[in-house]
């Protein structure tokens, strides 16, 4: 018999119309790294929102079983008293508070309100060396990097006293380097008796750090695999989560690749409030008709930024360099004058950036280009909106009832095809995608991947960042490489590879 | 129907409903009284300033939740201007108008300006400005009460004085025919619009209300319209101030709704940073927004003074809180980017007809602030609890 730290037994959840969990069930050896591992939606976060008493006992069915004894969570409180901490997958730290006040905040070191600042200082620092972070406690956490802020998350974690870490997808925020820093971080803890439970979507960290796989599809526990016994190959999970295999991944395309269509050169790019940092420093990158380029490269390398910049400046101070249009040069000097000449840039963060989650569908997608479907007056004509979104609806297989439905209410992937309607709808000649299939599922990746290919057979210029190397290989015909501002490789989509990539980059650095 | 439906609907419906129950209450307890045609057409004319206020409220609350503190001292100040310059100068009316609406903008812009442009928070410019121009109004006024009973026009085109009403075209009767005909036009007007939409909606295939909702909506409009219009031929006619707030509301309903610009105010307080990334300019729009609750707060000074036939340094005083509230009453988000003008117009109603029912029971004033501020106060709850699925209290 194993020795199980937590047996969740039948747990069911409904809300309103809907059966999240239909009587799923998980088992946790005491010091194993479990992966829970399924699509957007499958219902993984609810069942660890139901294992950490967000939602109280009683408004579930089923057991929790803990230790061997059966356990009522009422409150987070509750399940952390008994050493279950859940790490989310956005973090939750203060930006104006030091590293050792958030560590300890609602859990203050010292008597019933007076706070101890020097045994808080202490342990902080304790607590900061086991997770391997060189840093005062007393820095401000906006002064540190997302990586370094997802160990202060850890450290707050351990300080509770965790037995059980619950880790709400830990990487996706993080670049290559800083997710292998802390995947190796969790094997020293497992080395240390730490048990872990790690919700990801990055299957190939999943397969390296997880001793147990349990596969969660629809809100029902489908299968759990077990690292000595089953075949760990990303395959092997894809196909239990999707209940399907996907064969290929990326959908092929035949090149017909053009005329440049967009040069940069020399582009120099500051910091707005750092004004002496260079975050791009002299890039010169084009990309040509019907063609899909890449930008790869570490999170921080001002790949963001310089898509941001050359999008009517829309980020950045004292920024020099020339863009040329079909060989003619053109200065972009507003986002308004970069989308008259053909430009579209679809954000990273479609909830912070792109999207207007209180708003209908209909509103989101006509919002950049209000003059297609207005006359000179300025009044809208609301039927043609209507019929606008229709049609992008049907056109990138939006699933949802209408488009009078809030954007707010749509799974990931939805919104972010609502996001590249919204651009696909301003007729543009150059896309630049940062990030397009961030947090989405399998499926609706491969879907996005379809529409690419549909927008460069019609002969437009489309520039993807990625961090998911994969996908910048399966997609592109031509690879940047950028680091710390630099370009500092352009590669053949056929010539490289995740290690060429990779070696570029540390070259570098 | 199925009982998620009827939900839907009174959630929907639920101010209308209220301003039903609300009436329905009052005319009880006042024996009916208030639903005598004088009290209909005080209702108008008292509570014009704030359809007019709260309509310009709106836009800058939808920017994301900022409001104007300085209508008050605005309205008092363009009042005051424009009383000095008809009594002292003896402007013509034309001239009287226009400086006024010149100076109501400029002010606008002004504070605009810093708004927008340079982003000082707009509670700290508009505070400023509530200060700066109730001083201002002492000031031109020379803390004295002008009156401006003799000058006739501008105080009937205001809707002030004994004749402020539209004059009867068929001659003296017991019923304003006049008025009667607006309502029939009006009434007629509204239907073929109703009927046109949903015709061309049909013919394209759109989805539509249901057959019997749709002329239940029809009908009951019309007989509020109908009803409405007549209550107020038994009383002289239509006040003309009524036709100001009229425009105002069409005119801002239609923007609102139907138009880029206002298009604009919604995305931005419904997420600026997506806005600005969309090429809109967002400084334009906070812009927009100020200077246009100047122009309003000035038309609201021309109301004020006409009504009141005198102008006064005391003035307006909380003006903006009735504007602000009838806004949240009237379903306005406080983050912005959600509310529309009907709605707003819903929440003035309510509010004129708690003041004026309970001035009917003769409630003392201060127990009706009190009133006041716990119906404000029960709306905008109402509305958190609801968005959050009809949980009271907030999870830890």
């Amino acid at each position: 018999m194993a020795d199980n730290i937590l047996e969740m037994r039948q747990i069911t959840k409904t809300f309103p119309g809907v059966k999240a969990l239909d009587n799923v069930c998980l088992e946790v050896v005491r010091g194993e790294i479990h992966a829970l591992v399924g699509e957007n939606g499958a219902g993984k976060s609810t069942l660890m929102n139901v294992l950490s008493g967000i939602y109280p006992y009683g408004s579930y069915e089923g057991d929790i079983v803990y230790n061997g004894e059966v356990c009522q969570f009422h409150t987070i409180k509750d399940s952390e008293h008994k050493g279950i901490v859940i790490i989310h997958q956005e973090l939750a730290l203060v930006p104006y508070m030091t590293i050792a006040e958030n560590m300890f905040l609602g859990n203050e070191r010292g008597g019933k309100q007076i706070i101890n600042w020097n045994e808080t200082n202490e342990l902080a620092k304790k607590y900061l060396e086991m997770v391997g972070l060189k840093e005062s406690p007393q820095t401000l956490i906006k002064d540190i990097g997302v990586g370094k802020q997802q160990l202060v998350e850890i450290a707050k974690a351990l300080a509770k006293n965790a037995k059980l870490l619950i880790l709400d997808e830990p990487t996706s925020s993080l670049n290559e380097e800083d997710s292998k820093a802390l995947l190796e971080l969790l094997l020293k803890f497992k080395a240390n008796g730490m048990t872990s439970i790690i919700i990801s979507h990055k299957l190939n960290e999943v397969s390296y750090v997880a001793d147990k796989i349990t596969v969660i599809r629809d809100g029902c526990s489908i299968e759990s695999l077990d690292k000595t016994v089953d075949d760990f190959s990303e395959g092997r999970i894809i196909k239990g989560m999707v209940g399907r295999e996907i064969s290929d991944r990326f959908p092929k395309r035949d090149s017909q690749i053009g005329d440049i269509k967009m040069e940069v050169k020399d582009w120099t790019v500051y910091h707005p409030l750092y004004t002496e940092r260079k975050v791009v420093d002299n890039v010169n990158i084009n990309v040509r008709k019907g063609e899909i380029v890449g930008i790869s490269g570490l999170m921080g390398a001002g790949r963001t930024e310089l898509a941001m910049s050359l999008f009517g400046k829309s980020y950045g101070d004292r920024i020099s360099g020339h863009i040329f249009i079909d060989g003619k040069e053109v200065k972009l000097d507003s986002v308004k004058s970069a989308i008259g000449h053909g430009l579209a840039y679809v954000t990273e963060d479609r909830k912070g950036n792109g999207l207007i989650l209180s708003n209908p569908i209909k509103i989101n997608t006509t919002l950049a280009n209000l003059d297609g479907v207005s006359n000179k007056a300025g009044v809208i004509n609301k039927y043609e909106e209507y019929n606008v979104a229709t049609e992008y609806r049907g056109k990138l297989n939006i699933k949802c009832p209408t488009v009078e439905q809030n954007v707010g209410n749509l799974s990931g992937g939805n919104q972010q095809k609502v996001l590249l309607a919204k651009w696909m709808y301003t007729d543009p000649d150059i896309l630049i995608l940062d990030e397009p299939t961030r947090g989405i599922d399998v499926g609706a990746k491969y879907e996005i991947y379809c529409i690419m290919n549909d927008l460069v057979a019609q002969g437009k210029s489309v520039i993807m960042i990625s961090s998911e190397m994969p996908e910048i290989l399966g997609m592109c015909d031509r690879i940047y490489v950028m680091n710390e501002g630099k370009m500092v490789a352009e590669l053949k989509g056929s010539e490289a590879s995740q290690e060429i990539i990779m070696s570029h980059i540390i070259k570098t650095a | 129907m199925d009982k998620t439906k009827i939900l839907d609907l009174v959630k929907k419906y639920t101010m209308i409903i209220v301003l039903i129950l609300v009436l329905g209450f009052f005319a009880i307890r006042t024996g009916g009284a208030i639903l005598l045609p004088m009290n209909v057409s005080n209702l108008i004319s008292q509570n014009a300033y704030v359809f007019v206020l709260a309509t310009g409220m709106l836009l800058c609350i939808l920017t994301g939740g900022n409001i104007d503190l300085s209508v008050g001292s605005v309205v008092c100040f363009t009042g005051a201007v424009g009383a000095i310059l008809m009594t002292k100068y003896n402007a013509p009316f034309i001239v009287t108008v226009l400086a006024m609406f010149a100076i109501g903008i400029l002010i606008g812009a002004f504070q605009a300006f810093w708004i927008a442009y340079v982003r000082i928070p707009p509670f700290i410019v508009t505070l400023a400005g509530m200060l700066i121009f109730r001083g201002l109004s002492n000031v031109v006024l020379d803390g004295l009460t002008i009156s401006i009973k003799d000058y006739t026009t501008f105080v009937n085109v205001f809707g002030g004085g004994a004749n402020c009403y539209i004059p009867d075209v068929f001659g003296n009767n017991s019923l304003n025919i006049t008025c009667l005909v607006a309502g029939a036009v009006a009434t007629a007007i509204f239907v073929f619009l109703q009927f046109k939409g949903r015709v061309s909606k049909l013919k394209k295939h759109y989805e539509v209300e249901k057959a019997s909702f749709f002329w239940a909506k029809t009908v009951i409009i019309s007989l509020v319209i109908l009803a409405f219009t007549f209550r107020l031929s038994q009383h002289k006619g239509i006040p003309t101030v009524l036709i100001w707030v009229l425009i105002v509301v069409l005119v801002y309903g239609f923007i609102t709704s139907n138009t880029k610009t206002g298009r604009y105010f919604y995305a931005v307080g419904g997420n600026e940073k997506a806005t600005k990334l969309s090429g809109i300019s967002t400084n334009k729009v906070y812009f927009l927004a100020y200077t246009n609750m100047g122009l309003l707060s000035a038309l609201a000074g021309m109301i004020t003074i006409a009504r009141l036939t005198s102008a006064q340094p005391t003035y307006g005083q909380n003006y903006e809180m009735d504007a602000i509230g009838s806004c949240f009453i009237g379903g306005a988000s406080a983050y912005g980017g959600i509310g529309t003008v009907p709605g707003v117009i819903i929440g003035a109603v309510l509010m004129g007809i708690i003041n004026l029912g309970m001035s009917l029971m003769s409630v003392d004033a201060n127990w009706q602030k009190v009133v006041k501020g716990l119906v404000l106060l029960a709306a905008v709850i109402f509305d958190v609890v609801s968005k959050r699925g009809g949980k009271m209290i907030s999870k830890d």
